[in-house]
């Protein structure tokens, strides 16, 4: 019978957060890029909380649009409301979050990727993995390289024995093949399946075999997977109930508003250009009423009946998880959020659950503001397929599958945010390898995004894993206000930042550098007229001359309030500023954290030979060997972050390599 | 830590060389460490400005306190052993008075190095061959888990149930603070950092504490291990009385223990030992002095030393021969006591049969003390004898822990101070809680992760 057989460079399956972005990074390299969804009407779709953002996934986007990815631009077009948390902290920690008309979201990412020159669309299944022998392994047998031609196929077989997989190593994917039977060879593909693999939905004693939003699950890639050797896991995550806005009385809740003056996410954009009029969140809580029904139907939970057996998120709990495990509260916040402009749809956060559908009715309408709530859609908990990251280098390629990639919740994250970090790097970097270059590997001391991979492919994740800025060892240098700064120049050598958008960066860079060095050569005297000023703004007087930048540092004192004593100053962008303050008034912190990043990357720097063979290394406890052989750390930094591998384990590592 | 390219130091000779004692500093602050340490003799030379291979004349200072004479040996990279700048300083011997320079080292930029860190420098830098390295990993491993034991050894009960609770404390705050910046809508930050000040006032205190009694030598309980062995009545414990008696250094009763073993530090001639006094052997059916003859025979096993005590009034017999099958291979001084009453015991067939000094002596009147002490300071300074190192280094990285510790939480409450946000405060406080973290041998893992978690409620 006569199928479809088309030839790409990239072939990305999945269209979500992740898939997106790495199909625009590839297709803006050049490359010949064909990306797949199961509905062209579920791209870029956000199945659970209508926002962008938040305390650290701000930073991702932020890194990901100083490299020139999309998702900062997508949200700034689409908010409706946006806000910088923590700005009372420290400037680490500030954090963006907008709320997104989802329709629009989605609506407009779609738009981009069908203007974008190189990328094709399709709405089709991807069922099956196409695989060649690539010559690593030594069970190669000569029948596969018939693959060429369109003959080849993997094994129909479960791979569940040690020595299948051991034979099915080594293996390179040369393309897919979709449900209907369409062939599509590529010299790489990327993995972006979300919560789609295996997905089932399930609330009460419901359960439907399908994924977010009743969209068809992608049921057969798993077992494609299975039989390349590849290890999967279950994971669960979950959704509350949306609910019609026209039944909820606003009046017993408390308006949060958005900022007054926003910060685009996007480097590209101005808070003008973007300036629009927001929409409000309401914020409301539930009681003991509440907490009595969820006790009272507990044993109706397929989460306690043990129905779902995916592991879920600790971050992330469903009302009844929040219920259970902290008796002693006897409220917990709900937000309700606008799932967009043209909607009358409201989410429900804080309280996912999976619940039978009665029990969601008398458990939402228990709080105050919901007493007469009509449930739009119900909460569920969704189950889905995802792989072991140990099985990836940093790169995001399959160690053991060459030209196979995957980003997103595939590799055990959670989060539009997190996917799209990965999705990008995956993106770029199988680009590069169709180009011959290295692939773009950040560090945990450059990026949010380096800390996300480095944990998701070195530590290995037994719940669905999300960004903390705790997770981040310098975080006071990874700021979201200094992204740009610190990733542009990357953005430019990959090709995804243009000529013009540099040189605009590259103006703002030496501005910072020249005022910083100017304040400090500015020295001013102990004249009345300063001593004066500096009382009137709070501060002390000076015992002695100053320079401008030592005066920028006393807490309560900034650039902006020195002003008076700075007649030759000139007018700086706001951006500029910003940097200028904190460069100042945080330096030893920042000097103490850049030291630290120094002893960090000598470590870092020592690779390890992937011809490597531990069983070699006598002194290496077994812990340490077995972990070592398993996940095949690509430095010595990395290997010292897996757990069960000691700092005498590195040593030892360390006199090993010196020597061969 | 171990692959930090700091400042390291130790002492590099035996514990047993008399003339002579080596601290050796090595790293890239090497020289500016030990000029800090050191006044040349001549006012106008400093160890900074000196050139490789040349040494200065001078004093070892604490501040304005000259502690002793010295030759500083200046090497500079990459013409050194490890190939790093490497100063030694050639004191005067004697183990209490090198780790007292030691401690000043540290105290002024080093830290003390991990087992075998010299010699892995010295590999990394490509100075040494593989044969060389392959024993040095050897090394490493060996002497981390000697030093794993020992910790644990002075870890049991109230120090490290103390820094476990300091941990507690320190990880829980910092939980709250990363929750807060986490979900800063569900947990508010708002008066926690005056709330915080006094508490991790309090906890620098007792930080402070441990470190003093660290300082005093309680908590440092190194020294040669010396077992008393003997049957019933042949005076082990009048033995030690009067060791403690006449040089009383260090006395402390170790809770936890049995009833059946006592152990006591002791300095003789400064030399430092640890003594533990065990019940006597003799062959018996009682349950209970079974059960102490057992734990004597266990003290044995990492003794450096046996003191085995004969009663010169009594006649030999079978609990003596047993006891002499103890004693193979083991460091031994045999003390024929009650030498002040007649004696019957047949000297010749002891020292035909066991290989070790014979001393005699009476622990009531004090007689032959002196013999047995010159006997024990020749053992030692002839290297026959020595204490296990590494008991000592342990001590040492467990009080540079502390001190540590003790600095990063006053630079918690210096933020504090400066009125820093909260998330700056984070910063020392993890550093203090992975400090003390080393003193237990703990690696942080996941765990601010399983606490923000575990203890406060996050997420939509």
């Amino acid at each position: 019978m006569p199928q479809i057989e088309e030839h790409y460079d990239i072939v990305v399956v999945g269209a979500g957060h992740a898939g997106c972005e790495a199909a625009l990074a590839a297709a803006r390299m050049g490359l010949e890029t064909i990306i797949f969804t199961v509905s062209m009407d579920s791209v870029a779709l956000m199945p659970c909380n209508p926002n962008v953002g938040g305390s650290s996934k701000g930073h991702l986007v932020r890194e990901i649009d100083a490299m020139g990815g999309e998702m900062g631009k997508n949200i700034d077009k689409t908010y409706i409301q946006s806000k910088m948390l923590n700005e009372s902290k420290g400037p680490a920690v500030h954090s963006l979050r907008a709320q997104a008309d989802k329709a629009e979201y989605s609506r407009a990412m779609r738009m981009t990727l069908q203007q974008t020159e190189h990328l094709t669309l399709r709405q089709a299944e991807v069922a099956e993995l196409l695989a060649e022998d690539s010559g690593i392994s030594e069970e190669g047998s000569a029948s596969q390289k018939a693959a060429d031609s369109g003959e080849s196929s993997i094994s129909q077989k479960v791979a569940d024995s040690g020595e299948q997989k051991e034979a099915l190593r080594g293996k390179r994917i040369i393309g897919v093949r979709t449900l209907s039977g369409g062939t599509y060879y590529a010299k790489a593909v990327i993995l972006c399946t979300g919560v789609y693999l295996k997905a089932r939905c399930i609330f009460g004693d419901v359960s439907n075999p399908t994924g977010p939003n009743g969209l068809q699950a992608a049921n057969h890639l798993t077992q494609s997977l299975l039989d390349l050797g590849i290890t999967v896991r279950r994971f669960k995550t979950g959704t509350p109930a949306r609910i019609d806005k026209r039944s909820i009385d606003f009046s017993k809740m408390v308006e949060q508003k958005g900022d007054e003056h926003i910060v685009p996410f996007s480097f590209t954009n101005t808070e003008e250009d973007i300036q629009r009029e927001q929409v409000s969140c309401w914020l409301t809580y539930t009681n003991e009423t509440t907490h009595d029904i969820i006790r009272a139907n507990i044993d109706r939970s397929p989460l306690f009946s043990g129905m779902i057996e995916g592991t879920g998120p600790r971050y992330c709990p469903s009302i009844e998880d929040k219920v259970m495990k902290f008796p002693d509260k006897d409220h917990h916040q709900v937000f309700i959020e606008p799932e967009g402009e043209y909607t009358n749809e409201m989410y429900i956060g804080g309280m996912s659950s999976s619940l039978p559908e009665d029990v969601q009715y008398a458990m939402y309408r228990s709080v105050p503001g919901l007493e007469n709530a009509k449930i739009v859609r119900n909460a569920y908990a969704i189950e889905y397929d995802c792989i072991d990251a140990t099985q990836l280098h940093a790169s995001l390629e399959f160690k053991e599958h060459e030209n196979l990639f995957a980003g997103g919740q595939i590799n055990g994250s959670s989060g539009y945010e997190e996917a799209a970090a990965q999705g990008f790097m995956a993106g770029v970097n199988a680009a590069r390898k169709i180009k011959g270059l290295e692939p773009v590997i950040l560090d945990r001391s450059q990026a949010y995004v380096g800390v996300l991979i480095d944990d998701l492919v070195t530590k290995e994740t037994f719940e669905p894993y999300r960004m903390m800025t705790s997770r981040a060892e310098y975080r006071l240098l990874l700021r979201q206000d200094n992204a740009d700064l610190r990733l542009t120049d990357i953005g430019h050598e990959i090709g995804l930042i243009d000529d013009e958008r540099y040189a605009a960066f590259c103006k703002k860079r030496t501005a910072i550098e020249e005022e910083l060095a100017r304040l400090q050569t500015v020295v001013i005297g102990a004249a009345k007229k300063n001593q004066d000023y500096l009382e009137s703004v709070g501060s002390t007087p000076l015992k002695t001359a100053a320079a401008l930048s030592d005066l920028i540092k006393r807490p309560e004192l900034n650039y902006e309030l020195i002003a008076p004593l700075d007649p030759e100053r000139k007018p700086l962008p706001k951006d500029v500023i910003e940097q200028v303050n904190i460069n100042l008034k945080y330096e030893g912190y920042i000097t103490r954290q850049q030291q630290q990043v120094a002893h960090f990357k000598k470590l870092e720097k020592k690779r390890i030979p992937d011809s490597i063979n531990y069983d070699e290394i006598q002194n290496l406890r077994k812990e340490a060997r077995q972990k070592l052989s398993q996940i095949r750390p690509a430095s010595v930094g990395q290997a010292s972050r897996i757990s069960g591998v000691s700092p005498a384990d590195i040593s030892v590592l360390l006199i090993y390599l010196g020597n061969s | 830590m171990i692959y930090k390219n700091d400042t390291i130091a130790a002492i590099a000779t035996g514990a047993a060389s008399a003339g002579i004692g080596i601290i050796r500093i090595s790293g890239e602050n090497a020289i500016e460490v030990a000029d800090r340490i050191f006044r040349a003799k001549n006012p106008n030379k400093r160890l900074v400005d000196t050139p490789t291979y040349q040494a200065l004349y001078g004093e070892v200072v604490d501040g304005e306190l000259v502690m002793d004479e010295a030759i500083c040996l200046v090497m500079r990279a990459p013409n050194s052993y490890t190939t790093e700048d490497v100063v030694e300083v050639q004191c005067h011997g004697g183990m209490i008075l090198l780790q007292q320079i030691l401690q000043v080292i540290l105290k002024n930029g080093a830290r003390a190095a991990e087992p075998g860190e010299f010699t892995k420098r010295a590999y990394l830098g490509g100075r040494i061959d593989i044969t060389q390295a392959e024993s040095v990993m050897d090394m490493i491993h060996a002497k981390n888990e000697l030093a794993a034991r020992s910790s644990v050894r002075q870890l049991q009960g109230a120090l490290s149930d103390k820094i476990k609770e300091i941990r507690a404390f320190v990880l829980e705050n910092v939980a709250y603070i990363e929750s807060a910046l986490d979900d800063p809508e569900n947990y508010s930050l708002d008066g926690f950092s005056k709330e915080l000040q006094d508490k991790v006032q309090n906890t620098t205190e007792e930080v402070d504490r441990l470190l003093r009694t660290a300082e005093e030598g309680k908590m440092i309980r190194e020294g040669i291990r010396t077992v008393i062995l003997g049957k019933p009545n042949a005076g082990k414990s009048s033995l030690l009385n009067l060791l403690l008696g006449e040089e009383r250094a260090i006395v402390t009763e170790i809770a936890g223990t049995t009833r059946d073993t006592l152990e006591e530090d002791v300095m003789v001639q400064g030399i430092p030992l640890k003594v533990i006094d065990t019940a006597g052997i003799h062959e018996t059916v009682d349950t209970v002095e079974r059960i102490g003859v057992e734990k004597a025979k266990k003290s044995l096993e990492d003794a450096d030393l046996v003191l085995y005590i004969i009663d010169g009034s009594r006649p030999l017999d079978e609990d003596d021969s047993y006891i002499k099958s103890l004693l193979q291979d083991r460091r031994v001084i045999i003390l024929v006591n009650k030498i002040d009453v007649e004696q019957v015991v047949d000297k010749s067939w002891i020292t035909s049969n066991i290989q070790a000094p014979l001393i005699e002596i009476s622990a009531v009147t004090g007689e032959g003390l002196t013999r047995f002490k010159d006997t024990l300071t020749e053992m030692f300074f002839h290297g026959k004898l020595s204490m296990n190192d590494q008991v000592y280094i342990t001590n040492l990285r467990h009080r540079e822990a502390l001190s540590e510790a003790k600095d990063s939480l006053m630079r918690v409450l210096d933020s504090i101070g400066q009125g820093m946000p909260e998330d700056f405060l984070t910063i020392d406080l993890m550093a203090a809680y992975e400090q003390l973290g080393t003193i237990l041998g703990e690696q942080l893992e996941d765990d601010l992760a399983d606490e923000i978690f575990g203890k406060f409620c996050m997420g939509k």
